[in-house]
């Protein structure tokens, strides 16, 4: 009699210590969930809160000014920005398509496709850091001069693994019965791609592409040597040129207090565009799921 | 259909009739060939670039470290000294400082992301985990530059006053961690570069580890519940073992980030190069926040060819940890498929 009862409740403590346990695991769980959600909202707020201040007209409209002036604001370095972005979402997106066309389409199994595919997951999480030292060698270096061109090509660099990977991705989720129906009509391959499987799978390649535009207008690190920065207006590829997350970096490490407020503003600029652009990514490519 | 299929003979005769006779083709498609040979040929061209930038990178990178690396040979990579004055490079302050924050980010961003894949997999419920998943993935979308502005003039701040100078006072006299804890308590440095390189892979770890949890079968999940394991033991005992290599492989992903990441890093380590103390207080350099900082003054010469020199074996070091996770990623999908 005795050892059952025992028994039983030494069952009992067994089965409340793995509840216990559970519990325990569960609430790290959620607790886990919140603080990544934490850090997400406190600096949302805090961008917010600082760089909100700085949305006035003659931060579109003004120069980045010197230390300590009473006016100023970001309207070349949002210029710089915007031109080396577009261009290099220009020359990246048509190289990265061709080549996730190669890999989902030509290359499924052969060694350069393997080989690739592999080559550009690595350069996808490559540090960007590297690309810039990259072109200053390849470009800078050999035209001895930072220049908006050697910007535009560091960020294509960045652009292309982003793209080649969406695009083979979303490439081979087509059902190969949409090919095949296609090939029976005698329509010759390229346009298979183009008008078929390209066709059908462009919300997910303009996701790509989205995204990849938000992953570059952030960065900072490969801009640092190949375009510089420059205190003016220009347009001039050929010259060092201004851009948003440059100038922030140089306008935050500075002790003056109108640098430092108008980094703020182009921390809150940069956050907004970058998040809507990853919101719209997203939106889209649901819709046409 | 029915009404249409009358017309679809005579259709497909008058075709057969007028192509048979020539025994070839209609015209028409003869302009195809070069056009198809194009459109191949410029995507076999992107393909081939793509390896060529790796190449491009590897040997430009080679070429520009040159200098250093006759100079110093491999010996660059523990000596210590770095000093543009006398001309003296060694990169060990750097790569101490690259692998000791790396290191930091890890340690708090493994527990953290295996709860958040936990919870996203096992326990929220199902109209939460689009929303939840995305402000996850979102926090990967942030720059890096505003991670670094915020860590320096918001977030270190607040860590010195609440964390470190408690940890100083709690430790102070005890003999390692009492060490750990000394220097300047001001929110810059290791710790704090460390704390935000975390923030910043969470979500890279995480969504990996979500992708993973998700390809356990249920099958295997549900005949664990119905034998009376609690969720705690499903996961640990039976979705953790399976997807084992996954998870690893994330965290190597992670790992990866956290090591190539340039400029949270920059803002918030505070750039000293001295490597006198064990304090993760004190302000340090990681090969990345050297790069952001000297390269565009760096006269050509030896001080150059050292940055280039730490780039190298910063891309190096991510190679290797990239071709790991990949090839652990790898392995699991193959398991999968195996075992359906």
């Amino acid at each position: 009699m005795s050892t059952l009862a025992t028994l039983d409740a030494s069952r009992l403590a067994m089965h409340r210590k793995r509840k216990r346990v559970n519990g325990v695991a569960l609430a790290l769980a959620l607790a886990a969930m919140a603080f990544g959600v934490f850090w997400l909202i406190w600096i949302l707020i805090e961008t917010v809160r600082l760089g909100i201040g700085g949305m006035v007209l003659a931060t579109f409209t003004e120069m980045t000014p010197p230390p300590q002036a009473e006016t100023g604001g970001l309207a070349n370095a949002i210029f710089g920005s915007a031109l080396m972005v577009g261009l290099a979402t220009a020359i990246g997106t048509p190289i990265g398509i061709l080549a996730g066309i190669y890999l989902a389409e030509y290359g499924q199994k052969t060694w350069l496709g393997a080989t690739t595919r592999f080559i550009n997951d690595i350069l996808l999480s490559a540090p960007s850091i590297v690309v810039g030292l990259f072109i200053y060698a390849a470009v800078v270096a050999r035209f001895k001069s930072f220049s908006g061109w050697a910007g535009v090509l560091a960020l294509a660099l960045i652009v292309i693994p982003v793209v080649i990977r969406t695009t083979e991705n979303m490439l081979s989720l087509i059902p190969h019965a949409l090919r095949e129906a296609a090939y029976a009509l005698g329509t010759p391959k390229w346009k298979v791609i183009v008008m078929i499987t390209l066709k059908a799978a462009r919300a997910g390649v303009v996701t790509g592409v989205l995204l990849a535009l938000a992953r570059i207008a952030g960065e900072t690190a490969p801009l640092l040597f190949t375009a510089l920065s420059n205190q003016f207006w220009t347009s001039n590829l050929s010259e060092p040129m201004a851009s948003l997350p440059v100038t922030i970096f140089k306008f935050a490490m500075s002790p003056y207090e109108n640098w430092q407020k108008l980094a703020w503003a182009g921390v809150f600029l940069i956050t907004l565009g970058v998040l809507a652009l990853n919101i719209l990514a997203r939106v889209l490519f649901r819709n046409r799921q | 259909m029915t009404a249409t299929l009358p017309a679809t003979p005579t259709l497909h005769d008058a075709q057969m009739d007028r192509t048979d006779p020539a025994g070839a083709p209609p015209p028409a498609r003869r302009a195809s060939p070069w056009a198809d040979r194009l459109f191949s040929l410029l995507a076999h061209a992107a393909a081939w670039l793509t390896l060529a930038l790796l190449a491009g990178i590897i040997v430009s990178l080679v070429i520009g470290a040159g200098p250093a690396i006759r100079e110093y040979g491999l010996s660059f990579l523990w000596r210590t000294e770095w000093d543009p004055v006398q001309n003296q490079y060694g990169g060990l302050v750097m790569i101490y400082g690259t692998l000791m924050t790396s290191f930091i980010a890890l340690l708090i961003a493994v527990p953290v992301s295996f709860g958040i894949a936990l919870f996203l997999t096992e326990l929220s419920p199902s109209w939460l985990k689009r929303p939840l998943g995305t402000a996850i993935e979102l926090l990967a979308a942030v720059p890096s530059i505003v991670y670094g502005m915020w860590g320096l003039l918001v977030f270190g701040p607040i860590l010195a006053t609440y964390v470190q100078q408690p940890l100083q006072a709690a430790f102070s006299g005890v003999p390692f961690l009492g060490a750990l804890v000394s220097g300047p308590p001001v929110g810059i440095g290791i710790l704090s570069a460390g704390i935000i390189l975390a923030i910043m892979v969470i979500p890279f770890i995480a969504s990996v580890m979500r992708d993973v949890f998700e390809v356990t079968p249920a099958l295997l999940k549900e005949s664990a519940y119905g034998l009376g394991s609690t969720t705690w033991e499903v996961v640990y005992r039976v979705v953790l073992p399976y997807t084992k290599t996954g998870v690893i492989g994330g965290i190597m992903l992670g790992l990866g980030r956290a090591l190539g990441e340039t400029m949270a890093v920059t803002f918030v380590i505070g750039n000293m190069n001295q490597l006198d103390s064990l304090s993760l207080f004190e302000a340090a350099n990681s090969i990345t926040s050297a790069l952001a900082n000297e390269f565009a003054e760096a006269g050509e010469g030896l001080h150059q060819a050292s940055l280039i020199y730490l780039g190298l074996v910063l891309f190096f070091i991510t190679f290797v940890v990239l071709t790991l996770s990949k090839v652990l990623l790898a392995r699991l999908k193959k398991n999968e498929g195996s075992r359906s």
